[in-house]
């Protein structure tokens, strides 16, 4: 599905990312976990066109999409819910929703994409009319990621969807994301700071420190690992 | 919404038509004020698409006035006549059609230059708009200061006196149509989702630097109109008349009005340009009650006089 080889990208004279490599197979749920500052929002971005690189590949079903404008980026089926739950504040709930929507112009679709968020997140169906920016910030965090759904894509980027929102909501969200990625068949990226969840519900993991991939390797495989324990599992 | 819009439109047309016919009785004093108030609408409404809704930062609409002023008078002055005499034309709808293509021209004019100025600062993230327009304001009025044909430091004058309320609220009733009709539908959403969050924007799919584009292109075409509604009410311009003042001017009426709230805007225009009017008997300290007023407003509305529908929400972060 994606694979990114050897990612380089500057911030004027400091450079954040050095030679990235990795790899999302259809299917999956991949994670990358790593301190903060580590590069893993700078990944992201890189991948879905919001950033220029300096150097490598990003092969997208094949196909390099390295420095393509994001939006022709988003019409090959590849959508990213963004670090901060970036909604849109005086939009209404609905209008957020449709915006996700953007590329599309196939109407029925679209409302039954709609219907299928709703199905997962049933409290964005009751604030519909709401102003985006009044919401919580556990609704504005559903809100981000069923508005990334409306895209219907195939590819799910999604950067600390936990960011701020209460231990039992977050564990919500994480069911809704396996749910997704199960009965869609969306492939999934995701970047956590909580590396526990992130790795329970992850077939696969990175660990990015300072630019770099220092490990990777299963999921399940990387929560027994040593070095990761002490540095992102809380020691234990 | 399109439909009730629309009939609005035309009502507000055949009322200013009505108006016209009328109009030899009315004070020319009075009738020159609300030519004005209209001016300034359009300039407010049109800048308000830009610095209101797409949430950029232009300071040089006095600019692009200055162009749509310059290009229309000098049609008019210039061109029109002989064209129109070669062609065997005169009376009312000659000079009518005459006027029209002048203000349309000028407004397209301006257009140009506004996709000149946009397309290099927009693509550009950050506050570059800001710095580029408010040299760009500066540049023009250089520019016209030099052209000898066009009167240099002294201006145009003699312009005909084509600008009357009918024209004058045509256009104020079609500019606020135009704007409010694209920030309504589907793709102008966009417009208010780059204003709340470019990133975001660009990952949904949206083109954000053609959103900033069209939004200032569209702006300054208005913002050249309203130039060529100017030049035509007062019968001559010069380049200090487009200076920094008249920007900032527009600038305060889209703070105050509420950015984003074209209602507001509207009613800011009005406001701000009857204020200083209703100030003239107490000449000597006009400018300071004005500028105090405004002062106080700011510090006791900051989210503007007249908003009340969709509240500013700071995006939670
Ligand atoms: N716009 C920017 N300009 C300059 N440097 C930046 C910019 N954005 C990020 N950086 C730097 O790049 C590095 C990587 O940042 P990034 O946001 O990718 O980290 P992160 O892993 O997502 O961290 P966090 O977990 O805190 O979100 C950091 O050192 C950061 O300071
Ligand atoms: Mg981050």
């Amino acid at each position: 599905m994606l694979e990114v080889k050897n990612l380089t990208v500057n911030y004027g004279a400091i450079t954040a990312l050095r030679g990235v490599s990795l790899q999302v197979k259809q299917g999956d749920i991949v994670t990358l976990i790593g301190a903060n500052g580590a590069g893993k929002t700078t990944t992201l971005r890189a991948i879905s066109g919001l950033l220029k690189t300096a150097g490598g590949e990003v092969l997208y079903e094949g196909r390099n999409i390295a420095n393509l404008p994001a939006h022709e980026i988003v019409k090959l089926g590849m959508s990213h819910v963004p670090e901060g739950r970036m909604v849109f504040a005086n939009l209404t709930v609905l209008e957020n929703l449709q915006m996700g929507a953007y590329l599309r112009r196939d109407k029925p679709a679209i409302r039954k994409e709609m219907d299928y968020v709703f199905g997962i997140f049933p409290r964005l169906q009751e604030r519909l009319k709401q102003t985006a920016g009044t919401l919580s910030g556990g609704e504005q965090q559903m809100l981000a990621i069923g508005r990334a759904l409306m895209s219907k894509p195939k590819f799910l980027m999604l950067d600390e969807p936990s960011l701020g929102i209460a231990p039992l909501l977050v564990k919500t969200i994480f069911e809704k994301i396996v749910e997704i990625n199960r009965e869609q068949g969306i492939s999934i990226l995701l970047v956590e700071q909580n590396a526990n969840l992130a790795l329970e519900i992850s077939q696969y993991g990175y660990v990015l420190e300072t630019g770099r991939i220092i490990l990777q390797d299963r999921s399940l495989a990387l929560r027994q690992n040593p070095q990761v324990k002490s540095a992102y599992l809380g020691g234990a | 919404m399109l439909p009730r819009s629309q009939i609005l439109l035309l009502a507000t047309v055949a009322a200013s038509l009505g108006v016209t016919m009328f109009s030899d009785g009315i004070d020319p004093y009075f009738l020159l004020v609300i030519k004005n108030v209209g001016i300034n609408i359009i300039l407010a409404v049109s800048l308000n698409l830009v610095n209101g809704y797409t949430g950029q930062f232009s300071l040089g609409h006095a600019g692009f006035m200055a162009v749509g002023a310059y290009t229309s008078a000098a049609i008019t002055l210039f061109l029109g006549p002989p064209l129109l005499a070669a062609i065997g034309m005169h009376g009312v709808a000659a000079t009518a059609g005459l006027f029209l293509a002048a203000l349309v021209a000028g407004g397209l004019v301006a257009a140009l230059a506004g996709l000149l100025v946009g397309i290099p600062s927009l693509r550009l993230k950050g506050d570059y708009l800001a710095i580029v327009t408010l040299g760009f304001g500066e540049i023009i009025r250089v520019i016209f200061r030099n052209v000898q044909s066009l009167g240099g430091a002294l201006g145009l004058n003699g312009i005909p006196p084509y600008t009357n309320f009918f024209w004058t609220f045509t256009f104020v009733a079609l500019t606020v149509y135009v704007i409010i009709s694209m920030v309504h539908s589907t793709y102008g959403r966009g417009f208010l989702a780059v204003h709340d969050d470019e990133v975001a924007a660009e990952a949904m799919g949206l083109n954000t630097t053609r959103y900033k584009v069209i939004a200032f292109v569209v702006g300054a075409f208005f913002a050249g109109i309203a130039g060529g509604l100017y030049g035509h009410s007062q019968r001559s311009i010069d380049p200090q008349t487009f200076n920094f003042v008249k920007s900032i001017e527009i600038v305060v009426m889209v703070i105050l009005g509420g950015m984003g709230n074209t209602v507001g805007v509207i009613l800011a225009a009005v406001l701000l340009t009857l204020l200083p009017e209703f100030l003239r008997p107490i000449a000597e300290y006009r400018m300071m009650i004005y500028s105090l007023l405004l002062i106080v407003l700011m510090l006791t509305r900051p989210q503007g006089l007249f908003t009340w529908r969709r509240a500013k929400v700071q995006p939670a972060t």
